[in-house]
Order: C-alpha cells, then sequence, then structure tokens
C-alpha cells in the first residue's frame, strides 16, 4: 500500500515539474491513438452504417465475427502487424516497423470492430425506427446511411471513445511493432510496463494514475464539446 | 436562410397526370401462420377523404402500408391505374403515429424530403418555407426539431409530407398520442391539405376524428373489409354487426 | 449530410498534421535489437549520447529477451544485435545472419532469494550446488521461461546439477514466461529463488526481502557480444552505420566508457574485449 501513496507523489511530481520525457510520452501516446480512432471512425462507423442497412448473405455471420472481434488480444494484432511489416515480410518494404505509423497500423486493426461493432448496434437501432420513414419518402439506401449516421452522431461518439479508451491503454501491440524506443515509440503504457520491469512500482503507478488522467480529461472535452453542439442542435 | 417573397411561394408545380384510382385485388396478408389481411377488395379512387376504422388488430395500419408500398402483401395486387401511375412512388407521402423527424431544424427536415426529390435549392427552399406558412409553424422553422412539443412536431411531419406535394396521402393515426387542443389543431392541418385537392386516406381509433373528417368509411374488422360507405350513412346506420357494436364502443379499439 | 461530410472535412486536417510528424525523416540511425538487462541497468543512456555525438548516428534500442532479439534480427528488423547467449548466438551465426560477432563485455550472473533462505544456500560458490540444495528444498524457484540468455543459462545450470525441472514444473518451479524485472517481480511475490544478471539486480527497485544469496562461481560468468547483421541475407540493413557502432564498442573510447559505468558506485559491466574469456 505504500507504493499507492508513493505513486500518487510521483505522480504529482511529474507533472509538477513538467517533466519533459512524461510530456513527449503523454504527446506521442495522444497522437498514436487520436490517429488510430480517427482512421478506425473513418472505417468503422461507415462499415457500421452498411452492416446496419444492408440486408445480404452472410450478414449475420458477419455481425457475429466483427462482435467478436472487439475481443482481439492485442498481443495477436501485434504479433500480426509485426509479420506483415518485419523486414522478411510482405510488407516490409515500408519500412515503417519500429515507428509511431506502425503502432498506429496495430490500434487501427484492435479498435476498428470495436467502432464498426459499436456503430452497428447504434444505427440498426435508429434504423428500425425510422426505415419507414425514410423509405416512405424515397430515400435510396446509400443516403439513408448518411442520414442515419448523422442522426446517430451523439452516440457514435461514444462508439468512437470506446476505441479511443481501448487503444490508449492497451500495450501488448504498440509494444510488438514499436519496440518501446526511447523518444522514438515509447507511450505511456509501455512506459509503464518498463518502470514495472525495473521495480520502479511507483513511477509505475504514477505513470497509470496520469495516463487515467489524460484519458479522463479526453472524454471530458469531448462530453463537453458534444454537450454544446448537442444543445444548439436540439437533439 | 432569406425568406421567399409570397409570389415565390405559390409557384407550387403542379402534379402531371393522376395516379388514382388505387385498385387492391384479392389482397391478402399472412405472417407467422396467421392470416392478418383476408382477400381485400377495393378501389379508393380521387377526391373523398377515406378513413379505415376498425378495433386493435383489425389489419388498418397494415393495409395503409401496403397501400403506400412499405409492405408487399402475401397474394393479390395493389396498382395504381391512373394514366400518371408511373410517377405513384413520388406522388404519394404518409405521415405515421409518431412524427419520426430528423434531428436538425424544422425548416431543415421539410428540406430534407425535398432533397431526396432532387429538386433544386431555391425550389426546395420556397416550397419548405410555404409548407411551414400552411401548417403555423414558419415562427419555429429555425428550432431543433426535437424541442418542439408532440402536437408541433406532429404538424412538422405534415409539413413534410405537404411540401412534397403529394396526390395521395396516407396518415397512420396520425393524432394517437396528441392531447385534444394539438389534435385539433393537426385535424385542421389535414382538412386543408385535403382542400388543396390531395386525397386523404387515414386510419384512426377516434371515431369523434373519424366524424369530423371522413367522407367515406373503409371498416376492417378481423383482417376483413366488412363495410365501405360515405360517412353519412355509415355513423347513421351501420350494416355490419360488428360495426354497430364498434360505433357503440362495444368493441375495444 | 452535408454536417457529417464536415466533420470528416475537419478530421482530415488533424490526422494529415499527426500522421507526417510522426513519420518524419529523422537524421541517420540504426536499430539496436538488445536485452532487457543492458537497458534497464541504464547503460545505454550512459553509452549511446556519446556515440551519437562522436558519429551523429542515432542509436534506437529494442530491448527484449536474447531469444526475440535473434528472431527480429534473423527476421532482418535490427540493423545490430547486442546479446548474451554464446550457444544461440553461434546458431546464429552459422544459420548466415550475422557477420563479425565480437565479444566486447561481461558481467555475472548471481542467485537471489529470500532473506529466510529456506534452501540454506547463502555464501555458497558453487552455482550447481546452490541449485541441488533449491531442488531437496522444493523452495519456490522462478524461471523466466521465455528463452532468454538468462533462461537458456538457468536451463544449463539445472542440467549440469543433474537436476530435471521439467518433474517440478507447477510444483516448487515456476515459469513466469516474462522478462527479468517481471520475474524479479513475481519472485518477491512467491518468496522464491531466482537466477539474475548483476545488472538487473544493482538496479531494481523492488526487491522486498530478496537478498543476493550466491555468486562468484565462475560458470556464473556472462559474456555479452555484438553482432551485426549480414546485408546478404537482409539487404535493408544499415551495414557502414552498424559496423560503426560495433566498432566503438570494442574501441578504446567504446571499452573505458563502459568500465566507467556504475550504479550506487559499483560498476556492473567490465569491457573486456581484447581479452576474450573464450
Amino acid at each position: 500500500m505504500r507504493e499507492m501513496s508513493q505513486a500518487f507523489a510521483s505522480a504529482v511530481d511529474l507533472v509538477a515539474r513538467a517533466d519533459p520525457e512524461l510530456i513527449e510520452i503523454v504527446q506521442l501516446s495522444l497522437q498514436v491513438s487520436v490517429s488510430a480512432v480517427s482512421i478506425a471512425a473513418l472505417i468503422g462507423i461507415p462499415a457500421g452504417a452498411a452492416l446496419a442497412v444492408f440486408r445480404f448473405p452472410g450478414r449475420r455471420g458477419l455481425v457475429v465475427t466483427v462482435n467478436a472481434m472487439m475481443g482481439l488480444p492485442p498481443v495477436v494484432v501485434g504479433l500480426c502487424v509485426y509479420l506483415l511489416l518485419s523486414r522478411s515480410g510482405p510488407l516490409g518494404g515500408w519500412g515503417i516497423l519500429f515507428t509511431a505509423p506502425a503502432m498506429i497500423v496495430a490500434q487501427t486493426i484492435l479498435i476498428a470492430p470495436i467502432v464498426t461493432a459499436l456503430s452497428r448496434a447504434v444505427i440498426e437501432d435508429l434504423w428500425l425506427e425510422l426505415s419507414e420513414q425514410l423509405r416512405s419518402l424515397g430515400v435510396g439506401t446509400a443516403r439513408a446511411v448518411l442520414t442515419l449516421i448523422r442522426e446517430a452522431r451523439y452516440r457514435l461518439l461514444t462508439a468512437v471513445l470506446a476505441g479511443f479508451g481501448r487503444a490508449i491503454a492497451e500495450v501488448g501491440a504498440v509494444l510488438i511493432v514499436g519496440g518501446n524506443i526511447a523518444h522514438h515509440t515509447r507511450v505511456m503504457t509501455t512506459a509503464i510496463a518498463l518502470e514495472t520491469s525495473k521495480g520502479n512500482l511507483a513511477l509505475a503507478l504514477g505513470l497509470g494514475v496520469i495516463l487515467i488522467a489524460v484519458s479522463l480529461l479526453v472524454n471530458a472535452l469531448v462530453y463537453l464539446t458534444s454537450g454544446i453542439a448537442r444543445r444548439y442542435s436540439g437533439a | 436562410m432569406a425568406r421567399p417573397a409570397i409570389e415565390d411561394q405559390i409557384a407550387i408545380p403542379a402534379g402531371g397526370p393522376s395516379i388514382q384510382p388505387l385498385v387492391l385485388r384479392d389482397l391478402c396478408f399472412s405472417a407467422g401462420g396467421r392470416v392478418l389481411l383476408d382477400r381485400i377488395n377495393l378501389v379508393l379512387a380521387a377526391g373523398v377523404r377515406t378513413v379505415m376504422l376498425g378495433p386493435n388488430g383489425a389489419g388498418k395500419s397494415l393495409l395503409l402500408r401496403i397501400c403506400h408500398g412499405l409492405i408487399s402483401p402475401s397474394s393479390g395486387t395493389v396498382e395504381w391505374m391512373g394514366p400518371g401511375a408511373r410517377e405513384a412512388r413520388v406522388r404519394q407521402a404518409m405521415v405515421f403515429q409518431r412524427p419520426m423527424l430528423l434531428r436538425r431544424s424544422v425548416f431543415a427536415n421539410v428540406d430534407y424530403a425535398l432533397a431526396v426529390r432532387r429538386l433544386p435549392k431555391a425550389l426546395r427552399t420556397s416550397r419548405a418555407w410555404t409548407a411551414l406558412e400552411v401548417t403555423g409553424l414558419a415562427g419555429l422553422a429555425e428550432r431543433p426539431a426535437g424541442v418542439l412539443s408532440g402536437g408541433e412536431q406532429q404538424r412538422v411531419a405534415l409539413a413534410r409530407a405537404w411540401a412534397l406535394n403529394p396526390e395521395v396521402l396516407f396518415l397512420d393515426e396520425p393524432t394517437a398520442n396528441l392531447d385534444p387542443a394539438a389534435t385539433r389543431a393537426v385535424e385542421e392541418a389535414i382538412a386543408g391539405i385535403a382542400l388543396g385537392g390531395t386525397k386523404i386516406v387515414m386510419t384512426t381509433h377516434d371515431l369523434g376524428q373519424a366524424r369530423r373528417l371522413a367522407e367515406e368509411i373503409v371498416f376492417l374488422h378481423g383482417g376483413r373489409l366488412v363495410e365501405r360507405r360515405p360517412a353519412a350513412e355509415f355513423f347513421a346506420e351501420p350494416e355490419h354487426d360488428a360495426a354497430r357494436a364498434f360505433l357503440h364502443g362495444e368493441l375495444l379499439w | 449530410m452535408r454536417g457529417f461530410l464536415n466533420r470528416v472535412r475537419l478530421l482530415l486536417p488533424l490526422m494529415i498534421a499527426i500522421v507526417p510528424a510522426l513519420v518524419h525523416p529523422a537524421g541517420r540511425f540504426i536499430t539496436l535489437a538488445s536485452t532487457t538487462s543492458t537497458q534497464n541497468s541504464g547503460l545505454f543512456d550512459y553509452l549511446l549520447p556519446a556515440f551519437t555525438r562522436k558519429t551523429g548516428i542515432e542509436v534506437r534500442v529494442i530491448a527484449v529477451g536474447t531469444g526475440q532479439a535473434l528472431r527480429l534480427a534473423a527476421n532482418g528488423d535490427a540493423d545490430v544485435l547486442l546479446v548474451h547467449d554464446k550457444a544461440g548466438e553461434m546458431r546464429f551465426m552459422s544459420d548466415g545472419h550475422g557477420v563479425n560477432r565480437r565479444e566486447f563485455m561481461y558481467n555475472d550472473y548471481v542467485i537471489v532469494g529470500p532473506a529466510s533462505d529456506p534452501a540454506a544456500v547463502r555464501g555458497l560458490t558453487d552455482a550447481g550446488a546452490a541449485f541441488r540444495r533449491i531442488a531437496a528444498a522444493g523452495a519456490n524457484f522462478a524461471s523466466r521461461g521465455d528463452d532468454s540468455g538468462t533462461n537458456r543459462e538457468e536451463l544449463r545450470l539445472w542440467e549440469t546439477a543433474g537436476i530435471d525441472t521439467k518433474s517440478a514444473t507447477g510444483g516448487w518451479y515456476k515459469e513466469v514466461g516474462a522478462g527479468m524485472g517481471a520475474t524479479l517481480n513475481t519472485a518477491v511475490g512467491l518468496q522464491a529463488y531466482t537466477l539474475t544478471d548483476r545488472a538487473t539486480w544493482a538496479t531494481f527497485r523492488n526487491r522486498g526481502n530478496l537478498e543476493l544469496l550466491v555468486d562468484g562461481d565462475p560458470r556464473l560468468f556472462n559474456q555479452y557480444a555484438v553482432i551485426e547483421i549480414n546485408p546478404a541475407l537482409h539487404p535493408a540493413v544499415k551495414v557502414e552505420e552498424a559496423r560503426q557502432f560495433a566498432d566503438w564498442l570494442v574501441s578504446a573510447e567504446g571499452q573505458a566508457l563502459i568500465g566507467s559505468f556504475t550504479v550506487d558506485g559499483q560498476a556492473l559491466f567490465f569491457p573486456n574485449a581484447a581479452t576474450p574469456a573464450y
């Protein structure tokens, strides 16, 4: 329990000193995870909407698969991405292994199913509610998808935040494809793992406290801005 | 968004040749082994306001959706027989029990329906404003639809339907969730739309509303069409036992 | 719909701003696959800036177990290797992945365990005897079980001690399957003995009541070597920069720096490039 109080002390100390290494690590964590969640949203929201609206053979199987993929083990994703990006892998020529873009790729693969599955659920509910009205107005499927995405925008934000939470908190995938290189691919979670392996439990926990605080801050920021937007649109 | 001048508002293009009558032949619908509509034969012609009546589960709403083309019958045919029948899809509109508005302004809700029809922007704007004027909603145009009262929302739904300048307007229990004042406002809007020449086909379980709005009654019971007569005659002296019981409040609606 | 597209339009510049910032072409750098012991002790933080100042070449360290480091390098994902498992290294060389293996520093392994020392190994200088006593006492032993250099060394010690750990797995012999630090954390929790390199032990901060109990056996000698990757098999390798780095490690300057690195006044690595032990 001594570690707990030391953890908070070291967290406060790191923040108070504006420790440059800490700032670098937090910055990279946010850059990587925000990039990953942006790409995952650009893929996952339309994919989820399409999955909700279109009827085609194998759709149920696909829905179940995407839902199951929400639980993809980060280490397995990391390993697959490593094998792809390795110099001896099919995409080795890109030369991005052990760089931030490789971490973005891994996190995107990890969270795109989360954004897709949650978007599918949200939009399918909305589609059940609105499909008669939209069909009555003569809305085609493509426009229906876009309309539903717009209608569900605030609930989709939750799906995106769920993806962000998973991305910023995972360590297995970024450790393997990023390599936890100081000043290049060290993010909050890999730094925590590193400090744990050095036996610096208090510092590791302190970094954990900061990670939670950053995550909280991002969520609060999104909540506030969407709340303001919502008030203006009356949704 | 500038409000257009009065002259522009009048310039709502008239429809082409009529799509009516709507002819239903031996129409059946069953689901899960239950027959919900049983051999319906019905011709709905232009002009009169038609109200479908019947107790709960009679098949009114289902029949309305089949007429509008939202649901296909299990057997039998639904056919628009007028010279403009090819245009039937875009010459009709429907208002549902719940307003089903989008999360945007009142104006944008009406504009959306017009945008689906690929009308040019200027025409959309003038039509949408006219529709809001007619339904008494012009003052609420910029408000988010979600903050309006139930009655106001249903009038937005009516304005949206009206803006499409439909030859036939289907309404499925449009006032079921409204208080008497809101109901009255919606009824006035419906009557106004009918005066413009739009054929009204609606369902209701509000007998008072049926008396106020109907010119002819289609009475359904247990999935069958049991009586179809001018409204005055129907209310004065229904022929069928079930209809009589219904009017006396002996059948649950 | 326009609102949605607007949102996308807002997102795109954000991503365009972020992604290139991450791909920015850094100056010259090499990727060094190495072990956690050298990284966690702080040796690299001490050595590498001097090399970078001298040559302008940045060294990016991937710190993993020796087994994984060898595999990374065999896939062509590193430019140079710094590891400590001679048998594994020789196999790597004979497979043709490496060129120019050079031994350049050493330290030693130590056996640590609970202060209560239930197997009574404290003060022994024979690692084999210590291992036999631990087995005989059935005292908890935490093995890394991760095919690292330390793990391979530990398995060799059990073998020479004539003890079959397979049958004890699940009993007193605990395979942690993790790095040195995680294994030490586990040993603290289990009150277990374990084998660790001296550098990791010296810099490990969560010792609980574990103590250093056995050292000084010549068999606990721990040799580190630097290996360049064969460009004939791995054309993407930065041969020139890797060669410069390896040369520097065995140079008088590099060797002196290694020798001068201390933690709490204690030297953790000993340069021996000029006089290879074996």
